[in-house]
């Protein structure tokens, strides 16, 4: 049936028609439709998986031939089984204003190197200092945070969400939709993930990477139906006997009038209770922001994690300098007097651990970011699963109840 | 020609010599009406002419719901430490300090046990007067306590809510104690101890999102504010102007959060009376 498929690949046979896309920054492929039988992919550049050409092709529902320019592909099946209409989307490089004085640096080598490249003059040992100076300016930089800029790391616009740690961490994931009551909260996503060859629950705020997704996934303050979405799927969980992981990430609980309506109070308290008592081991990580009841909404858990740069309190800084100062500009000492860090929550003994993020944050690295998302996440499931239910619910309460400075 | 007419000219009172009639002696009411404090004191503070239920605190409805105003008053000393060293326009300590002074309580919420109408009960009551009925530590704690209370004698227990939320001045901490509190209420309910949770004007922010929100019974004093996010906030956020009763006891109920609306004045016999049928 098929002519000759390298002479497609070289120009030489037409083809009738050709889409060819590109996304994620890590894939460039060329469809083309021969004589409307059969789908020729030439893939270029390496990639382990990709959701939106997997549904392309198997709705093209015709012979696929792969062709590959380079040699390095290995287009990962098992991620046919990301059921979810997420793909990630990578935005443009933006740098908070700390954060400039690396990506100066950091351009000037790729001069340098590019430099080397084209002429005879070497530039080794300069290449070299260079790259000490950077690792050692974005060591001091990062070592020494204040509490302001790691609020601002947590909202970086390239930070990773909830769906983007799904998508690194899990083997096959199917998101699952509906509070049965009301709606589908999109700013509420969660469903079974296979993770390392174990089944579990995973849930959390999503926030969206441009202004369309923003406007769908509501800026990732979810809604009273969020919480009870995330509420059924803990139940179902807890049901067929499987570990639930949270991932928090949200400026609050939406503050709308349909919000009120619907009980966005009695939501939330509800979540409180519930997962008191869930049967299965609970993790949460605050993977960005942590804002008040929105995000203790669904952070009731066995362990509970932030992420280095990430903030947990009972108000975001901004909205506790409007009260507190009555002015929008005391954001910093806000941030400062909140005492909100990683950090901070742990030595109150508000939270049982930090993961550690790659050196410039977790967005600098997502991949790094999501293995040590994932691998102390396994731990602590690992050992909560070596408890008794019962035990597990006593050490739940008993922690929660602990809490709490007076005299 | 006016029939009163100052004859001497130039009379001049310095403030500190103006004499005063004793505060809180009168009331004017919504309507307009001015009625003397003790009338309104024997109408469960309700103005007899509109029904406006007046904002009240813990010692009001102690004194309301006990028996003969009997009550034995559990953690009465506990109050606020400054685990943050939290400052803003002003410290802390000295904020609480100064509201310690000004309403004569610990904190804002205090909790007793005694009779009502001859049977067993916990209640523990919230006091808007003290930093806008904030829950801090140890509001969280002393609910927490006032549950436990609840669980050794096994007596029902009642909350009385009347805040604007989590106190700031104790970030994460705060936070932490919708946590706590909503723990204790689990256990509570896996005990099967009736929780009867009553809603008073204002009751908003994390303390609609916890506690108040979890009662076996969710029931309201009418005309409150109830709601998660304050009318402000949801107006600056959808740019609208808000209807008309939105986030009041009425619209509440309308919508399904809660059980029913009480006058004040009935408040004691039909909690009475419902928990005779439960427990």
């Amino acid at each position: 049936m098929m002519k000759a498929p390298f002479a497609v690949w070289t120009g030489l046979e037409p083809a009738t028609s050709c889409v060819t896309g590109r996304h994620s920054n890590q894939l460039n492929y060329h469809t083309f439709d021969l004589f409307g039988t059969l789908t020729l992919v030439c893939v270029r550049v390496s990639l382990n998986c990709d959701a939106k050409l997997c549904a392309y092709l198997i709705k093209s529902n015709r012979p696929i031939q792969l062709f590959l320019s380079t040699f390095s592909i290995s287009l990962k099946l098992s991620k046919r089984g990301f059921l979810s209409t997420f793909v990630p989307v990578k935005n443009q490089s933006m740098h908070l204003e700390f954060e400039k004085p690396i990506v100066e640096l950091e351009s000037k080598l790729a001069d340098m190197k590019q430099l080397a490249q084209q002429s005879d003059v070497d530039v080794t040992d300069a290449i070299k200092k260079l790259e000490t100076k950077i690792t050692t300016l974005k060591k001091d930089t990062f070592t020494n945070l204040t509490r302001w800029q790691r609020v601002q790391l947590s909202r970086h616009p390239e930070r990773p969400y909830t769906l983007d740690y799904i998508y690194e961490i899990s083997d096959d994931f199917v998101e699952l939709h509906g509070d049965r009551t009301v709606k589908d909260d999109k700013a509420m996503v969660g469903g079974f993930a296979t993770i390392d060859g174990e089944s579990v629950m995973i849930i959390g705020q999503q926030k969206g990477r441009n202004t369309k997704q923003r406007q769908e996934r509501n800026f990732g303050m979810a809604n009273p139906e969020g919480y009870r979405k995330a509420l059924r799927l803990m139940k179902l969980a807890e049901k067929f006997n499987k570990p639930i992981i949270t991932l928090v990430d949200t400026p609050g609980a939406y503050p709308g009038l349909e919000a009120e309506e619907r009980g966005q109070g009695e939501a939330i308290a509800r979540n409180l209770k519930e997962m008191m008592m869930l049967k299965v081991p609970v993790v949460s990580v605050i993977i960005g922001e942590g804002a008040s009841g929105g995000a203790l909404g669904i952070a009731i858990a066995d362990k509970v994690l932030m992420m280095e740069n990430t903030w947990y309190s009972v108000i975001s800084p901004e909205s506790c300098s409007s009260i507190l100062w009555r002015s929008w500009d005391y954001k910093e000492q806000a941030a400062e007097a909140l005492k909100l860090t990683a950090k901070d929550m742990l030595e109150h003994k508000l939270i049982d651990g930090i993961i550690n993020e790659p050196l410039g944050g977790a967005h600098s690295d997502m991949k790094a970011a999501a293995s040590q998302l994932k691998s102390d996440v396994l731990k602590h499931i690992k050992a909560l699963k070596k408890l008794s239910e019962d035990k597990r619910i006593q050490q739940r309460i008993d922690k929660f109840s602990d809490m709490g400075a007076y005299k | 020609m006016a029939w009163f007419k100052r004859q001497d000219k130039g009379i001049h009172t310095p403030t500190e010599k103006k004499k005063e009639a004793p505060d809180g002696l009168w009331y004017k009411t919504p309507s307009g009406n001015i009625i003397h404090m003790r009338e309104l004191k024997n109408n469960s503070y309700v103005c007899p002419d509109d029904d406006y239920h007046v904002r009240i605190g813990s010692k009001e409805y102690f004194e309301i719901l006990f028996d003969d105003n009997k009550f034995t008053e559990l953690d009465a000393d506990l109050m606020s430490a400054d685990p943050l060293k939290f400052t803003d326009s002003k410290k802390y300590p000295d904020r609480i300090a100064a509201s310690q002074k000004k309403t004569d309580l610990k904190d804002a919420v205090r909790t007793a046990y005694g009779k009502m109408n001859g049977k067993d009960i916990t209640i523990c009551c919230m006091d808007f007067s003290f930093i806008g009925g904030s829950m801090g530590s140890v509001v969280g704690e002393k609910i927490a306590r006032g549950i436990d209370h609840s669980l050794k004698k096994k007596v029902p227990f009642l909350m009385i809510s009347k805040s604007g939320g989590a106190r700031m001045m104790e970030a994460g901490f705060s936070l932490m104690q919708m946590a706590k509190t909503s723990a204790k209420l689990a256990q509570l309910s896996e005990a099967k101890i009736p929780y009867i949770s009553l809603l008073t004007d204002p009751t908003t922010g994390g303390v609609t999102a916890s506690f108040a929100m979890l009662g076996d019974f969710n029931i309201a004093e009418p005309g409150a504010l109830i709601g998660f996010a304050g009318p402000r906030v949801i107006r600056e956020t959808i740019g609208k102007d808000l209807p008309k009763g939105f986030q009041s006891s009425e619209f509440v109920l309308e919508h399904g959060f809660l059980d029913f609306i009480v006058d004040r004045r009935q408040l004691k016999n039909k909690l009475t009376t419902l928990l005779k049928m439960v427990y």
